[in-house]
């Protein structure tokens, strides 16, 4: 490791990680695999509870596959995902699913059906045969709507919607899932800049007011650096650090996970750190004394 | 009607949701389909008058009308009841697990595999009705194992399940083709009268196995119906939600494969009741989701109006049921093509 500081503080988060005493979701030595490719190797990562954690690293890294491990929708080859304790795949699945929600990438939304009936869809693990729809469900889907701010788009049919507005629909589901823990795969991607904003806001809020504990992958940097509590930076299946941003963004560190060149400035708006890449010139002029360059910032 | 949150509850916390107009469907559906059965046992050589039907069925009728009710006609409408209801709900569950209307049984080619499974027994054996039931079903459910085993990854997904269905649907029909170049011409219209799909000449002894397979494979279907409701949003959110994805599709499309096999064991692969009782069943309820029960009504009542429209709308001389369902189906298919791609969807 090149980077001092990252790598220093990526080992003392780490170590803390791993003493404080539970955490209810973590990845304990897994290698991530689909059929015979190898994303991740022994990979460790715990989510701190209450926390809003954000994996970022570039393309390919393994990000939306560390998620998918997390959330059981990937079986680890090797080593296990323990929540609360338990293997996260020899739990009922129910069960798992009234303690961890996912929002994937794809989600289909059937032909005609209405955002009401879409959010009450996230309440099937608390139903039964015999039970399923009490006042409870049609309670909780409520305010999952009015949390989202689709409250007045019920009787809306999905296909209708915006972009924008379906994101939030497909939220609210996930919270009618009411888990404590909740996980979200790129929740901002093919959303303009203020939807984008639009659901990270939502996303702190359902964190800051609600305590409740979110994952999340997201493309931008600067996104995940203003709005994470927990930051994991991940390249090539490995963990290159993790701590709260201010902690661990700096320019050394965006160069090693994403191989950019890189000032780190404090966000103007939030004082959280704002990655700011290199003009051209200077990237290409310094092929050869990358160090100098980072040591300007 | 667009909200369907509606539920009957219990003081103890039972809870049962209730689409209303998916629920007066399923009630018309019945209506008409025993409505049209009783007219179906009243017409023939010998007509008998609704009334007399019926009071012939609850045991009131005279010596004549009961031998012609009980022995001759009811067995065939129930025949083509049960083979009705089991196409529809094959038909909606193939369609719900493929997320495809495409994805239905006479696309993927179960019905041709059935139909092999038939005429190997007619061609090669000169074998009895039932024998040939039975060949049938074994067609059916070697078609369907071949079909799940070769689509199988990670996940049995749409469009790789419709074109590996039609990929077999290919090599079965050469198959049989084959098999009718080398029969003689007693057996070969033998098998073309039975690959028309035709309810002529159905008794008792089809009637039992296909109510006792129903009487299982149905509650089995309509108890996992909610974890299927939720596979249509894909198998990653279903999962998410604690549907148990691969076990429930691997167990209804087992029941899917008994039901639409067993169907063409007893009546002949008769087309499109299994594409077209779905989609009718989905715009008559509004409702998103597989529509199992109404598609299941939908099918019976589709099979006993299409027999009965064989037996009296050319007379004398009567048409396999079949040929029947697969001018409406086929019409309604090209139908829901044009005005699908009116509204830009295709």
């Amino acid at each position: 490791m090149r980077a001092g500081k990252s790598a220093e503080s990526s080992t003392s988060s780490g170590l803390n990680n791993r003493r404080s005493p539970v955490n209810r979701l973590s990845a304990e030595n897994v290698t991530l695999a689909y059929d015979q490719r190898v994303i991740a190797e022994h990979l460790s990562v715990e989510i701190p509870d209450q926390s809003f954690t954000v994996i970022v690293g570039p393309n390919a890294c393994g990000k939306s596959t560390l998620l998918r491990a997390l959330s059981r929708m990937l079986k680890p080859s090797e080593g296990r995902v323990l929540l609360d304790g338990n293997v996260i795949q020899s739990m009922p699945a129910k069960k798992v699913a009234r303690t961890l929600g996912l929002l994937p990438q794809s989600s289909v939304a059937p032909d005609g059906i209405t955002v009401a009936d879409l959010v009450g869809r996230g309440r099937y693990p608390h139903q039964g045969i015999l039970r399923q729809w009490s006042t409870q469900d049609e309670r909780v889907v409520q305010e999952s709507m009015r949390q989202t701010g689709v409250a007045e788009l019920g009787d809306r049919y999905v296909d209708e919607l915006s972009g924008g507005q379906r994101q939030r629909v497909w939220i609210a589901m996930a919270l009618a899932q009411q888990t404590p823990l909740l996980l979200l795969d790129e929740p901002t991607t093919y959303l303009d800049i203020q939807h984008q904003i639009d659901v990270l806001d939502l996303c702190a809020e359902l964190h800051e007011e609600q305590g409740r504990t979110l994952v999340a992958v997201l493309h931008d940097l600067n996104h995940a650096a203003r709005y994470a509590t927990h930051l994991i930076a991940l390249r090539e299946g490995r963990v290159i650090a993790e701590g709260a941003p201010k902690d661990i963004v700096t320019a050394e560190l965006v160069e090693e996970v994403f191989g950019l060149r890189c000032q780190v400035i404090d966000d103007p708006e939030t004082g959280t750190p704002l990655v700011v890449p290199a003009a051209r010139k200077a990237r290409a002029g310094t092929a050869g004394g990358k160090v100098a360059a980072t040591e300007a910032s | 009607m667009k909200t369907t949150n509606r539920a009957v509850r219990t003081p103890g916390g039972l809870s049962i949701r209730l689409d209303a107009r998916a629920v007066t469907v399923v009630l018309l559906l019945l209506v008409t389909a025993l409505a049209a059965s009783v007219v179906l046992i009243g017409t023939g050589d010998f007509p008998i008058p609704a009334a007399d039907v019926l009071r012939t069925l609850v045991g009131e009728g005279n010596p004549g009308q009961e031998f012609i009710v009980n022995e001759l006609r009811l067995p065939r409408v129930l025949v083509g009841l049960l083979v009705g209801a089991s196409l529809g709900l094959g038909g909606a569950l193939f369609q719900a697990i493929s997320r495809n209307p495409l994805g239905s049984p006479d696309v993927l080619g179960l019905g041709q595999g059935a139909t092999a499974g038939a005429l190997a027994v007619i061609v090669l054996t000169s074998g009895s009705a039932n024998q040939v039931a039975v060949g049938a079903l074994v067609g059916g459910l070697v078609t369907g194992l071949a079909i799940y085993v070769l689509a199988w990854k990670r996940g049995v997904h749409g469009y790789r399940l419709v074109l590996v269905g039609i990929g077999v649907s290919a090599i079965v029909t050469a198959v049989n083709g084959y098999l009718l170049t080398k029969s003689d011409i007693v057996d070969a219209t033998r098998a073309v009268v039975w690959m028309t799909g035709s309810l002529d000449g159905r008794d008792w002894d089809q009637v039992w196995p296909l109510l006792a397979l129903t009487a299982v494979l149905v509650p089995l279907v309509l108890v996992n119906a909610r974890g299927l409701r939720m596979m249509e949003m894909g198998d990653d959110v279903s999962y998410a939600l604690g549907v148990r994805v691969e076990r429930v599709r691997l167990l209804l499309m087992v029941a899917a494969v008994l039901l639409t096999a067993s169907a063409t064991a007893a009546a002949g692969p008769v087309s499109f009741v299994a594409l077209t009782a779905p989609q009718l069943a989905r715009r008559l309820t509004r409702s998103p989701g597989p529509n199992l029960l109404p598609s299941l009504c939908m099918g019976a009542t589709l099979l006993v109006v299409a027999d009965w429209v064989s037996q009296r709308a050319f007379g004398s001389e009567q048409l396999p049921v079949g040929v029947v369902t697969g001018v409406l189906g086929g019409v309604y298919l090209l139908w829901l093509l044009v005005s699908e791609r009116r509204a830009g969807r295709i």
